[in-house]
């Protein structure tokens, strides 16, 4: 048993119709009690669709637990095959149907329906959602894709996107240009906007462009021992992993490597004179790995920034994580759970967050500005626009998205001079976020001394008032980062007390 | 005027579309200030409850999710335990808590964890800080609102016993409504008022055979078993929808506490006045516009009864999960005959209808608005009409802004694209 406040993934069931809804033409017939209809809200409220997820679900009450729920099973698939006429249907149960053992795959599989019936096996209590997205995915793609010639033409499937995926719908445009200026056609992506009789033709492409591992890498893979199709590893966020996923791809191709970057702003819009305030910014990176990885090398390479966290929520792909954060000199935080996060975060005291909704949530909390970069998101990361994070355009956004939460260019000094300026403060916040005041998310800070814990205890260097109130002076957005440098200095040499002199000589110590 | 007390009842069993009773959780835990609820559940309960308003809410949540995993199937003694364990971690973390709910879902029901005990044993070992009662908002049990009910109905034993005449309101409002109720008895001199929920364990009621109560909320039907069970008596009433169902409310309660006429009318008449002035302001917006409720919480038959009495809408149907014919006995009496009254459901089926119906105005869960908007028809969500201010005087004129609202929106975007302003047609 795990207490959870807020958790990062659902159970796998829900990846299994991101899956399906992604799709057109397959059908999702789940074994689960009435409640588990929440989740067609996520795909109609936070992504706006305008239909319901393809997915017929048994509802089974309490009275139903002594008769029959195979029965209701039978008759759901049954109604569902003859309202929807899929052409292909995944069967399943939730976590309360796993429990109860009626083995909807078996019965799913004596209905002799016209179509292929593929069951899913998705732990409900041991796997989350990630594992129930791939799994889905894979056993789709097993099952359905059949031998075929290869195109005569070279091309390649696109494998990852899913519904509620983050800015996934962007991503493929964005990459299909890239492929597009090599002249390599696109067979078939999916499973978003994939029809089960597309799966059946994933073979003729001579190899597989995967852009979300943690949907796609089983299928991938499995793709490649049995299809003889290699896959991509490079995900191209960012400038040069974007230049590295073009080479990568014309190797793959065997077609020469073409970029066209004249729309390419983000590295010199990062080298212009203006970004010089983003230098060191310290930044605490936490989503899913594959979205984490890329977010802290570009975060490091192209943006300047300072890693000073680095961590993911989904376990199974912690290694490239792990190492990572090794190079990057920070310990890699591993947890889905929400309030460990919230702890590091607290700790690292970074003057931005690049998270999820979770790490959105902290940062109010925290005062530390968020900008979202991994799934899980709401409704706002749904935007109207195109907003992509991959290639080219996906660059671009990266650099406006990163830097609009920060205090920017000049400001940040007039801040410093004009800090009495009532219009222009610490209680106004950053003048460019649409004048709602950070107040709330900078509460008084207690009256000194204090201890470094924020309380006194014995033992502990205490915060004089003078030098409290020289803490005060220094702006919001670096205040956290000269307070904990402060006390580390101060506890490293032993101090009972932190003066106004120790607060300088602090500075000194850590100046760059 | 029988109204629809003789309507048949078409009884649905199908496919449901609607949150389970552990969503109660999102408006019990802000109302009741020093209680946490632990749903003892699957991940899937966890994300349900973050899905449906978690995310949504920028305060610390004071609901949680203590997540079965593999191990806990495996054998009762060691879910116990974890169960304990993660208690007293929660109870450590927020030493502010006083109620601790333990709210069973569908897979401890299915394993059959007991969690009357465990509260039990839990109630001995944190007394006299922390007082643990459990209730189920399983989605096998219960639907959206019902879990209000389970809960309210859980701490009805527990309460303290009395003698004292009192009055006892039963249901979880916005703590502004809560006032003006209150207030509106005052002016009638009715002073001696209890609520359940009270919002801190503290200020919970007590209740006796003197005790005489009145539901705020349609949907507390366990509760009220619970209460009469102690000896208190309900004071029947429609439900105080509206101006009209507020009045015959206060009408009730007035009488059951001998308030005699001219006290009533002093203390009502302006605020009567006002709603009624409030309501005529909207209800242009719906005068003959038809109305379809598929089955959400438990409020359809009241507020299809506000919107067809005072708003001067026409009801199609009027679907509920659930129809307590002894609570319901005077709204069905006020709902003119006409629409159909379904219950239970079968979401396919009363699609099908909607679609055929083709109503101006359909009021249905989250999970179907889009996908109805997209086909060309109105919808209003279900779940705002439990988190907003409704209830009283004050509030009618908001009431039936939140079914004009949708109305006047597309009416607007269609002015605006030089449309007639009529629905528009699905892609």
């Amino acid at each position: 048993m795990k207490l959870t406040v807020w958790t990062y993934e659902g159970p796998p069931h829900v990846g299994a119709m991101r899956v399906a809804t992604g799709m057109e033409g397959l059908h999702y017939v789940l074994h689960a009690p009435q409640g588990d209809t929440y989740a067609d809200l996520l795909f109609t409220m936070i992504e706006r669709r305008g239909q319901r997820p393809p997915v017929t679900y048994t509802t089974f009450q309490a009275r139903d637990l002594g008769s029959d729920t195979a029965t209701l099973f039978k008759d759901a698939c049954h109604a569902a095959y003859d309202r929807f006429r899929p052409e292909a249907l995944i069967v399943g149960a939730s976590c309360t149907a796993e429990l109860i053992q009626d083995d909807p795959g078996g019965l799913a599989e004596r209905l002799g329906l016209p179509v292929p019936v593929i069951a899913l096996e998705l732990p409900s209590y041991s796997r989350k959602e990630l594992f129930g997205t791939d799994e889905t995915f894979y056993q789709l793609a097993r099952q359905l894709a059949q031998p075929c010639e290869r195109t005569p033409e070279v091309s390649c499937n696109i494998l990852g996107p899913v519904g509620l995926g983050f800015r996934h719908r962007d991503d493929v445009v964005e990459v299909t240009k890239l492929l597009d200026a090599m002249g390599i056609a696109v067979n078939c992506v999916a499973p978003m906007g994939a029809r089960p009789s597309d799966l059946g033709r994933l073979g003729a492409a001579h190899f597989n462009v995967l852009l979300y591992p943690e949907h796609a890498e089983a299928a991938a893979r499995w793709l490649e021992r049995e299809h003889g199709q290699p896959f991509t590893r490079t995900i191209p966020i960012g400038a040069q992993a974007t230049r590295a996923f073009v080479a990568e791809v014309a190797e793959l191709a065997g077609v020469a490597p073409v970029l066209d970057a004249a729309s390419l702003r983000q590295p010199w819009w990062s080298a212009s004179v203006d970004s010089t305030y983003l230098t060191g910014k310290r930044v605490f990176v936490f989503g899913d790995a594959t979205h984490a990885v890329a977010a802290a090398k570009v975060a490091r390479d192209e943006m300047g920034f300072e890693v000073c966290g680095l961590g993911c929520y989904n376990r199974e792909f912690a290694r490239p994580l792990r190492a990572l954060a090794r190079e990057m000199g920070v310990e890699a935080l591993i947890t889905d759970d929400y309030l460990e996060v919230e702890r590091a975060i607290a700790a690292a005291a970074p003057e931005m967050i690049l998270g999820t909704q979770m790490e959105r949530h902290i940062g109010k909390r925290l005062g530390i500005p968020c900008a979202v970069i991994s799934s899980p998101v709401h409704v706002q990361d749904f935007p109207a626009r195109h907003s992509p994070q991959m290639g080219v355009e996906g660059a671009n956004v990266l650099f406006d998205t990163w830097v609009h939460p920060l205090v920017m260019g000049l400001e940040e000094h007039l801040l410093t001079m004009f800090r009495e300026d009532f219009e222009f403060s610490d209680a106004a916040g950053p003048s460019h976020h649409g004048g709602h005041a950070p107040a709330a998310a900078h509460p008084a800070e207690p009256e000194s001394p204090q201890g470094i814990s924020g309380q006194r205890t014995d033992g502990e260097p205490v915060w004089v008032e003078a030098a409290e109130r020289e803490l005060r002076k220094i702006p919001f957005f670096v205040r956290g980062k000269a307070r904990r440098n402060t006390e580390i200095f101060a506890v490293e040499r032993g101090l009972a007390e932190i003066g106004v002199e120790t607060l300088y000589e602090a500075k000194a110590h850590y100046a760059r | 005027m029988t109204g629809c007390t003789d309507t048949p009842v078409l009884k649905e069993r199908g496919q449901h579309e609607v949150f389970c009773g552990l969503t109660g959780i999102i408006w019990l835990h802000r109302k009741m200030q020093d209680a946490f609820f632990l749903v003892v559940g699957s991940r899937t309960c966890a994300h349900l409850l973050q899905s449906a308003a978690g995310v949504m809410i920028f305060a610390e949540p004071r609901f949680g999710t203590a997540i079965l995993e593999e191990g806990d199937l495996a054998g009762l003694k060691d879910a116990n335990e974890e169960l304990d364990r993660e208690v007293a971690r929660l109870l450590e973390r927020r030493p502010d808590i006083r109620q601790l709910f333990l709210v069973g879902s569908c897979p401890s029901e299915v394993i059959k964890l007991d969690l009357a005990r465990a509260a039990e044993r839990l109630s001995a070992e944190h007394a006299p800080n922390v007082r643990v009662l459990n209730y189920s908002g399983s989605g096998i049990e219960t639907t959206f609102t019902q879990g209000e009910d389970a809960c309210l109905a859980a701490m009805v034993p527990g309460l303290a016993a009395t003698d004292a005449e009192t009055l006892l309101l039963v249901g979880a409002l916005p703590d502004v409504v809560e006032d003006q109720a209150r207030d509106l008895l005052a002016a009638m001199g009715i002073t001696s008022v209890q609520v359940l929920p009270g919002r801190r364990a503290a200020a919970d009621p007590t209740v006796g055979p003197n005790t005489r109560y009145a539901l705020l909320q349609p949907f507390l039907g366990d509760t009220a078993a619970a209460l009469d069970a102690r000896g208190a008596t309900r004071i029947p009433a429609p439900f105080p929808f509206g101006e009209e169902g507020t009045t015959l409310w206060l009408r009730a309660v007035a009488d059951a506490f001998g308030v005699d006429d001219a006290t009533f009318a002093r203390a009502t008449d302006a605020p009567r006045a006002r709603a009624r002035k409030a309501v005529a302001a909207v209800a242009g917006t719906l005068r003959d516009k038809r109305v379809f409720f598929l089955p959400d919480s438990q409020l359809e038959l009241p507020l299809a009864r506000f919107l067809t009495r005072e708003c001067g809408m026409q009801a199609v149907e009027v679907g509920t999960p659930f129809l307590h014919a002894q609570i319901m006995a005077d709204e069905l009496a006020l709902l003119a005959e006409g629409p159909r009254i379904a219950e239970g459901q079968d979401v396919e089926k009363q699609l099908d209808r909607v679609r055929a119906d083709r109503p101006d105005l359909t009021v249905c869960g989250l999970g179907l608005a889009n996908p109805l908007e997209r086909e060309g028809l109105t919808t209003k969500w279900a779940i705002e009409l439990v988190f907003t201010p409704v209830h009283f005087y004050e509030q009618a004129g908001d009431l039936a802004s939140l079914f004009a609202r949708p109305i006047r929106r597309k009416a607007l975007l269609a002015a605006g694209r030089g449309d007639a302003p009529v629905a528009v047609a699905a892609e």
